[in-house]
C-alpha cells in the first residue's frame, strides 16, 4: 500500500476493500458483502477473542470499536465508537480503522488500563461476555475523561452478563481512569484531547491513504454491493435499482441474513454518502440527514428538547445507536418504533427523494401499514426534518417495556400539547406498539381539544383510546395491558403538565430515585 | 440526577480468577476458539417443527443436494445405542420415528461451513401426523401424566394438624421456568484419532457423562473416548446434561466420516432444543397460629418436567428437601410430580429444584404476615429453625450450624431495616405515582448431592523438577472460579506460590469417573481430594528433606517456595531435583469422598447434606403503578461461605447469583405459542437482567463462620445458595404492591413479575382481592 496516493479506482473486475486493524492493512479481495465482521474476524483472521452470543446484536459479547475520520473543531480526529461486529457487512468496514481485544494488551504484555481495571475489580467470570465488555468500556475511555455512574451504565447497556451482575464491571469502568494513562500510547490515555497527538495523526495519515474516492461496487455471484459516495450517485443507483435493500447501520438486515437467511442480492450502502450524513440547522429545528447515525441525531435533539434525553437512552443499545440511522429506523417501519411516535409527536416530516425529485411528507403520512410505507419504488428518505421547540409545547416521550436496557417496547408514546389559556388547543398523541404502524389516536386528541386540561379530560381521553386503538396479545404483552398502559402514560402526561402541582420527575419516574 | 464522575473504587482484595488476564485480553480458548484441523467439517441439527407427531416421511434430499453439504444423518445411523438420558433411557440422541416437542433433534446436517449446515437443515420436508401433545403443565398434572413416579415427604400428622390450626391458608400459585442463557452456546469439537478413538474437545459440566454416552452411542469402549474442557463460558447446570446429545452429535459424525467435526448451536436453536429450569405449579396449604407460627403444611410442586426424566427425579428430591427453607414445618407434606409435557425437557439450573420449593414457602410466610398485619420480617424469625425441639427437618436431617437468627439480626441492623421500613411507609403515604416496597428473605440450603455416591472427586497433581506444579482435578471451570480455589489449595498444601500453579483443562484421561460439576460441590469435593494427592507429595518430600538434613520430620517446614529443616532451607525446586534423584515419586493422586451421607429414596428421610449454608439479604425496589415498571434501588446480601478461600470469587458468586435470582422471579418469561413453538429463543425476546438492573446501591459482604465440618479449609459451597437471596426482590415488589391493598389483604402476584403480572396485582389490591 502506498502511503499518501490514495485509493482512486477499483482494480478492473476486482474488488478490493481494505482497513485497518491495528498496524496492518487487512485487504479483502472480492469480499461476499453480507459476511459478518464477526465471522471474517474469528474464521479467516484466527481472531478469536471476538466472540459470538447471539449473532443479532443483543449480546454485545463481538462489540469491537471502529474508527473514523472526522472534523471536529480543533481539526481532524480519529472518533471510535463501539459496534456489533455480527452487525457490520464486511465492506461496510472498508477505510475504518479496526480494534479488537486483541489489540488493547501493549506488546510487552501490560494490559490496558480498561484490562486491568476488569482484572482488579473481578469483573470477569466466565470470561465468555468479558471481550465485548472491555471494548465498550474502551471505546468509553477513549470518549469520556470523567464519566458518571450513569455513563458508565449507557457504555454498557448493550452488553449481558450472565455471571457477575455487572457490579464488578462498572466499578471497572470507573476504576480504569486511575491505572496508568501512558502519554506515549493515545490508545491508553483516557478521553478524546483536545487535539490528535502524534500517534493519532499517523493513524489518521494512513486511513487518509486508504480512503476510497470513487464508489465501490462489488458485483459477486449472489449479492451485488454498490456503495456511492454522493447523493446524486446514491439517488441514481436507487431509481435503476429499485428493488435493491438500502443498508445503512445493519441493525435490522444483519440479522435477516444471519437468522432468516433471508437473501439481500443487491445492496446500496448509505455510509459513505456524506450528504445523508449532515445534521444541520432548519429554521430552528433540524434538518438530520437520513444516514446519520442514532447517536448524533440524538445528541443534535436532545440540545432542542432536552426533556427526550431519557427516551433516546433506552434507544436499543450504544452499538445500535452507533450503527443504525434515524433514516433506517423510519424506514424499516417497525409497528413499535421507539423514535417514530415522539417525532409524529414534534411535528416532524420527511423529506423523500426519487432521482433529481425530492417531495415533503408528514411522518404521520408516512407508514401505511404492517411494514409498509408511503416511499415509491427508487425511492428513500433522504432527512427527517423536526420543528423547532415551540416555548408552550409540551412535549413528553415514554417507552414501556420489561427491561430497561435494551428491550422492544410494549408501548411507546409520544406526546406534544399546547394550552390556549387553560384550555387544550393543540394536541399530538402518538403510539407505538399498539397498532401495525406508529399513529396518532384520533379520538383520544378530539377528546382533549377546546376542553380545560383538567382530570376530566384526561379520563375522557384514556377512554377514548379504545376508539382508537386494538392492540394484539402478543410475546411482549397483551392487548389488554397495552391499553390499560396506553391509557396510563396519558394520565402521567396529565400528572406532569397539569397546572396545579404537576408532579416532579422524582415523583413518577423511577429511574430519578437512588 | 448524577452529574458528577463516577467515584474510582479501589482495587479490591482477593486472588484474580486463574482466567482474568486470559479473559480481558481476549486469549482465554472457549471450545469454538480452538484452531481447527485441515478438514474440518461443521454440523447443525434439524430440528422438529411439531410437539407430538410421529414422522411419516422425513424428506431430507434436499437437504443433501445443498451445495457444501457432506452428509445428513439420522438416528438410523447411529451404531450403538440412541440414548442420551441422563438417569432414565428415555432421551433419543436424535428422534427416531416420533417427534416429541418443538426443537427435538431430528436429523443432523454436516457440511463445509457452520452456515451452509445451518441453511441446508431448513431444506428438510418432514411430513408429520400429528399426535396429541400435551402443552400445558395444569393439565399434565390433573391427568397425573408424570416421567417418573410421584414422591412424597411426610412428617407428622398434616391433615389433623392443618384442621386443628386457627388460621388456614390455601393457594394455587405458579412459577415459570428460567433459560440459562450461557453467554457461549452447546458447542463440541471432536477430532477422530487412531484405533477407533475420538478426542472431544465440549462445552460440559460433566465430561465422564460425555465420555459414557459417546461411547454406548458408538457402540465402543469409554477408554477409546477422550473428553476434554478447559472452560465452558457459563453453565449454571445448563450443561450438565444438555451438552450431552450435541456431543453425541458431533462424535456420531466424526466417527462416520472420520473427519473431525464441530457442532456449535446457533443461539437460538440452542433456546428451542435444550432444557430450562423447571416451571412449577404449587397446591399450598398452611395453619398457622396467630402470632404467625406455621403448624402444619401441605405443599405439592407439579414440576413441568418436559418430555422425558432428564435429571427431574433429582431435582424433586432437591425442591422436596428444600420447602423447608430457613423454618421449622412440624407436620407437614410434600410432594414433587414430574409431570410429562411436550416441551423441551426441564434439567439443571442453579439451585437445582430448590428455589422453587423455598419460594413457596416464603410466598407463603409472606402471605401470613399480610394476613396477620405483622412485618413479615416478624414472623419469618417466628417460624426460623431453632429453640427446643426445632432443628429437625422433615428430611430427618437435624440442623445442627444454624446460623440464622444471628446472620438474620446483623443483616437487620446493618441494613438498617426497620429505620428503612419506617421510611418505605412514610414514602409510600405520599407518593401518588410510584411506591416502594421492602423484603428480607433468609435462605438455607443443603450442601452435596443428595445422591450420596456422587459425592467423591479426584485429582492429579504433578510437581516437576524445576518446581512448576501441574494441577488436575475432576471439576470443571464455568466461571465459578473451582480452578482458582483448587490451586490455591494446593498452593498452600505444597507452600509454594499461586503463579507456579498450573491448571491444566478437565479431561477424563487424567482424572476418571467424576461426577458432573454442579450442586455447588466443585471445590469441597475437588478441593479435599488435590489437597490429599499435594499432601502425599509434601510428605515424601518432607522425608527426602529430613534425610537430607539430618532433622526430624517435625521440623520440616513448607512456605513460599522454599522448605526449612531446622535451620537450613532450599528451594523447593532443588529439593523436588533431590528427591528425583532419590527416586522419590514427585507426582500424585488424590482421591475423597464425603463422609457421613446416606439417603433412602423410598421413604425420603436420611442425612443427604453435609452442611448448610446461609444467608439473607435486604431488598428494596420501587414500581410504577402506570406501568409495572420496578426497579431496585439498594440490596444488601449477607452470605456465609464459611471460612472463605477466596472472598473476592464468593462476593462474586453471591452478586451474579442473587442478580440470576432476581432476573428468574421478574424479567425472564418464557413464552410459547399455541403449537408448542417457543417465541422467546433470543435475547431480543427473552430478557436477563441488563446493567441498569444492578442496584445503584449493593452492599454485599460475607458472613464469617468457619465451617464446623472438616471441609476443605472450612469453606463453604457457595455457587447456588445465593441464587435464592433474589426472592427478596419479588417479595419487595408485592409489598410495594400490598401499599395499595386494604389492610390484612395479601395481593396476588404472578412468578416472573413482569410489568404486566405487577400492574395486574396493583389492580388486584386496589379492588381488595387477596391470596
Amino acid at each position: 500500500m502506498k502511503a499518501g496516493g490514495g485509493i482512486t479506482s477499483p482494480e478492473p473486475g476486482r474488488a478490493t476493500i481494505r482497513f485497518l486493524l491495528d498496524d496492518r492493512i487487512v485487504e479483502v479481495h472480492d469480499p461476499v458483502p453480507t459476511r459478518s465482521l464477526l465471522d471474517f474476524l474469528r474464521e479467516d483472521l484466527g481472531c478469536t477473542g471476538t466472540k459470538e452470543g447471539c449473532a443479532e446484536g443483543d449480546c454485545g459479547a463481538c462489540n469491537v470499536v471502529v474508527g473514523e475520520r472526522v472534523v471536529a473543531a480543533q481539526g481532524e480526529r480519529l472518533r471510535l465508537r463501539a459496534l456489533a461486529a455480527c452487525l457490520c457487512f464486511l465492506p461496510t468496514l472498508d477505510g475504518k480503522a479496526l480494534f479488537t481485544v486483541e489489540s488493547l494488551k501493549a506488546a510487552d504484555g501490560v494490559l490496558h488500563p480498561v484490562q486491568q481495571a476488569l482484572v482488579e475489580c473481578h469483573g470477569s467470570q466466565c470470561g465468555f461476555c468479558t471481550p465485548g465488555f472491555v471494548m465498550s468500556l474502551f471505546a468509553l475511555f477513549r470518549s469520556d475523561e470523567a464519566p458518571t455512574a450513569a455513563a458508565i451504565r449507557d457504555a454498557l447497556a448493550g452488553n449481558l452478563c450472565r455471571c457477575t451482575g455487572y457490579r464488578p464491571i462498572v466499578e471497572a469502568g470507573a476504576r480504569m481512569y486511575a491505572l496508568g494513562a501512558d502519554e506515549r500510547d493515545w490508545l491508553r490515555r483516557p478521553g478524546a484531547g483536545s487535539e490528535a497527538g502524534e500517534s493519532e495523526r499517523a493513524l489518521l495519515a494512513r486511513l487518509v491513504a486508504l480512503e476510497r474516492r470513487d464508489p465501490l461496487c462489488i458485483d459477486g455471484p449472489h449479492v451485488r454491493f454498490d456503495a456511492p459516495t454522493s447523493l446524486a450517485g446514491f439517488a441514481a443507483l436507487c431509481e435503476a435499482h429499485p428493488e435493491a435493500c438500502i443498508l445503512a447501520g445493519g441493525t435490522d438486515a444483519a440479522p435477516w441474513v444471519r437468522k432468516r437467511h433471508r437473501p439481500l442480492p443487491h445492496l446500496i450502502h448509505v455510509g459513505r454518502v456524506e450528504e445523508l450524513k449532515r445534521i444541520v440547522p432548519d429554521g430552528g429545528g433540524l434538518e438530520i440527514g437520513a444516514g446519520a447515525s442514532l447517536r448524533d441525531a440524538f445528541a443534535a435533539l436532545d440540545r432542542l428538547y432536552p426533556e427526550l434525553a431519557a427516551l433516546w437512552r433506552r434507544f436499543g443499545a450504544m452499538p445500535v445507536r452507533n450503527a443504525g440511522t434515524l433514516g433506517g429506523n423510519i424506514a424499516n417501519a417497525s409497528p413499535v418504533g421507539d423514535a417514530t411516535p415522539i417525532l409524529i409527536a414534534l411535528g416532524a416530516s420527511l423529506l423523500l427523494r426519487r432521482g433529481e425529485a425530492v417531495r415533503e411528507l408528514a411522518l404521520g403520512d408516512f407508514h401505511r401499514g404492517y411494514r409498509q410505507t408511503a416511499l415509491t419504488p427508487g425511492e428513500f428518505i433522504e432527512a427527517v426534518r423536526v420543528p423547532r421547540p415551540q416555548a408552550d409545547l409540551r412535549v413528553r416521550g415514554y417507552k414501556v417495556a420489561r427491561r430497561h436496557d435494551q428491550d422492544v417496547a410494549a408501548v411507546s408514546a409520544g406526546f406534544a400539547l399546547r394550552l390556549d389559556g387553560r384550555n387544550v388547543c393543540e394536541a399530538r398523541l402518538a403510539w407505538g406498539g399498539m397498532a401495525a404502524t406508529p399513529k396518532r389516536a384520533p379520538a383520544a386528541e378530539a377528546a382533549l381539544l377546546g376542553r380545560p386540561w383538567d382530570e376530566a379530560a384526561v379520563r375522557a381521553a384514556m377512554a377514548a383510546l379504545e376508539e382508537d386503538f386494538r392492540p394484539i396479545d402478543d410475546l411482549r404483552a397483551s392487548s389488554t395491558y397495552r391499553m390499560k398502559v396506553a391509557q396510563n402514560l396519558l394520565m402521567r402526561l396529565w400528572l406532569e403538565t397539569r397546572r396545579e402541582a404537576p408532579l416532579a420527575a422524582a415523583q413518577v419516574d423511577l429511574r430519578s430515585l437512588g | 440526577m448524577e452529574a458528577i464522575p463516577m467515584s474510582v473504587p479501589a482495587a479490591p482484595e482477593g486472588v484474580a480468577h486463574e482466567s482474568a488476564r486470559l479473559h480481558v485480553s481476549g486469549e482465554a480458548d472457549y471450545v469454538d476458539d480452538i484452531a481447527v484441523v485441515a478438514g474440518t467439517l461443521h454440523a447443525a441439527p434439524g430440528l422438529s417443527e411439531r410437539a407430538h407427531a410421529r414422522i411419516r416421511a422425513p424428506e431430507l434430499e434436499a437437504v443433501r443436494r445443498q451445495p457444501g453439504v457432506v452428509a445428513v444423518l439420522t438416528a438410523a445411523d447411529i451404531p450403538g445405542i440412541n440414548d442420551c438420558g441422563a438417569v432414565v433411557a428415555d432421551e433419543p440422541i436424535l428422534a427416531d420415528g416420533e417427534v416429541r416437542y418443538v426443537g427435538q433433534p431430528v436429523f443432523l446436517v454436516v457440511a463445509d461451513s457452520a452456515e451452509t449446515a445451518r441453511r441446508a437443515a431448513r431444506a428438510a420436508r418432514i411430513d408429520y401426523e400429528a399426535l396429541p401433545a400435551r402443552l400445558d403443565l395444569a393439565a399434565a398434572r390433573d391427568k397425573l401424566d408424570l416421567v417418573l413416579p410421584p414422591m412424597q415427604l411426610r412428617r407428622g400428622d398434616p391433615q389433623a394438624a392443618l384442621a386443628a390450626a386457627p388460621h388456614r391458608l390455601v393457594a394455587e400459585w405458579r412459577a415459570g421456568g428460567q433459560e440459562h442463557f450461557y453467554l457461549e452456546g452447546q458447542v463440541s469439537y471432536c477430532l477422530p484419532v487412531e484405533d477407533g478413538g475420538l478426542h472431544l474437545w465440549c462445552s460440559t459440566q460433566h465430561p465422564s457423562e460425555v465420555q459414557k454416552s459417546v461411547a454406548r452411542c458408538l457402540a465402543t469402549t469409554a477408554n477409546r473416548i477422550v473428553v476434554e474442557v478447559r472452560r465452558l463460558g457459563g453453565g449454571f447446570g445448563g450443561k450438565e446434561a444438555q451438552a450431552t446429545g450435541f456431543a453425541c452429535l458431533a462424535a456420531l459424525a466424526a466417527w462416520k466420516l472420520r473427519r473431525p467435526v464441530k457442532l456449535r448451536l446457533d443461539r437460538d436453536d440452542d433456546m428451542c432444543a435444550t432444557g430450562k429450569r423447571h416451571e412449577v405449579l404449587y397446591r399450598l396449604a398452611a395453619g398457622y397460629d396467630d402470632s404467625g407460627r406455621i403448624l402444619a403444611a401441605d405443599v405439592e410442586m407439579a414440576l413441568n418436567a418436559g418430555h422425558c426424566a432428564d435429571l427431574s427425579g433429582a431435582i424433586a428430591t432437591r425442591a422436596a428437601c428444600h420447602v423447608d427453607n430457613a423454618y421449622f414445618l412440624p407436620h407437614v407434606d410434600i410432594r414433587a410430580l414430574c409431570c410429562r409435557t411436550n416441551l423441551q425437557s426441564s434439567t439443571a439450573f442453579r439451585g437445582f429444584g430448590a428455589p422453587q420449593a423455598a419460594l413457596a414457602t416464603e410466598y407463603l410466610i409472606d402471605t401470613i404476615a399480610r394476613r396477620l398485619d405483622e412485618d413479615p420480617l416478624a414472623v419469618r424469625r417466628r417460624n426460623f429453625y431453632g429453640g427446643e425441639g426445632r432443628d429437625l427437618t422433615p428430611y430427618g436431617q437435624r440442623v445442627v450450624d444454624n446460623v440464622l437468627e444471628s446472620l438474620v439480626a446483623e443483616l437487620e441492623a446493618s441494613s438498617e431495616y426497620r429505620l428503612r421500613r419506617d421510611a418505605v411507609r412514610a414514602f409510600n403515604a405520599d407518593s401518588p405515582v410510584l411506591r416502594k416496597g421492602l423484603a428480607l428473605t433468609p435462605v438455607k440450603f443443603g450442601i452435596s448431592f443428595n445422591l450420596s455416591h456422587l459425592n467423591q472427586a479426584g485429582a492429579l497433581v504433578h510437581l516437576y523438577t524445576d518446581g512448576s506444579v501441574l494441577l488436575s482435578h475432576g471439576g470443571t471451570e464455568m466461571g465459578q472460579g473451582v480452578h482458582t480455589k483448587v490451586a490455591q489449595v494446593v498452593a498452600r498444601t505444597l507452600g509454594v506460590s499461586l503463579s507456579v500453579v498450573r491448571i491444566a483443562p478437565t479431561d477424563v484421561s487424567r482424572v476418571a469417573n467424576t461426577s458432573a460439576t454442579a450442586a455447588s460441590t466443585g471445590t469441597d469435593l475437588n478441593g479435599k481430594a488435590a489437597e490429599a494427592a499435594a499432601r502425599r507429595i509434601r510428605e515424601r518430600l518432607a522425608a527426602v528433606a529430613a534425610a537430607h538434613f539430618g532433622v526430624p520430620l517435625e521440623a520440616v517446614g513448607f512456605a513460599e517456595g522454599r522448605v526449612r529443616a531446622g535451620d537450613a532451607e532450599m528451594s523447593i525446586a532443588a529439593l523436588a531435583r533431590l528427591a528425583h534423584r532419590a527416586r522419590v515419586q514427585l507426582w500424585s493422586d488424590g482421591f475423597y469422598a464425603t463422609p457421613s451421607l446416606h439417603w433412602d429414596e423410598d421413604s425420603m428421610t436420611g442425612h443427604p447434606f453435609y452442611y448448610f449454608a446461609y444467608g439473607a439479604a435486604v431488598s428494596e425496589v420501587v414500581i410504577d403503578s402506570l406501568t409495572g415498571e420496578w426497579r431496585v434501588l439498594r440490596a444488601d446480601l449477607l452470605h456465609d461461605a464459611g471460612a472463605s478461600i477466596n472472598p473476592a470469587i464468593d462476593r462474586g458468586q453471591v452478586e451474579g447469583g442473587f442478580i440470576q435470582g432476581m432476573g428468574w422471579l421478574t424479567m425472564e418469561e418464557l413464552r410459547r405459542d399455541a403449537e408448542g413453538r417457543l417465541l422467546t429463543h433470543s435475547p431480543s425476546t427473552y430478557k436477563i437482567p441488563g446493567v441498569s438492573d444492578c442496584p445503584p446501591d449493593f452492599r454485599v459482604r460475607l458472613y464469617p463462620n468457619p465451617n464446623r465440618e472438616d471441609t476443605i479449609l472450612r469453606s463453604k459451597a457457595v455457587g447456588e445458595p445465593p441464587f435464592l437471596l433474589g426472592i427478596s426482590v419479588f417479595l419487595a415488589i408485592r409489598d410495594a404492591i400490598a401499599s395499595f391493598a386494604p389492610p390484612r389483604v395479601a395481593p396476588p402476584l404472578r412468578a416472573p413479575a413482569t410489568p404486566e403480572a405487577i400492574l395486574d396485582a396493583i389492580e388486584a389490591a386496589r379492588a381488595g382481592a387477596g391470596v
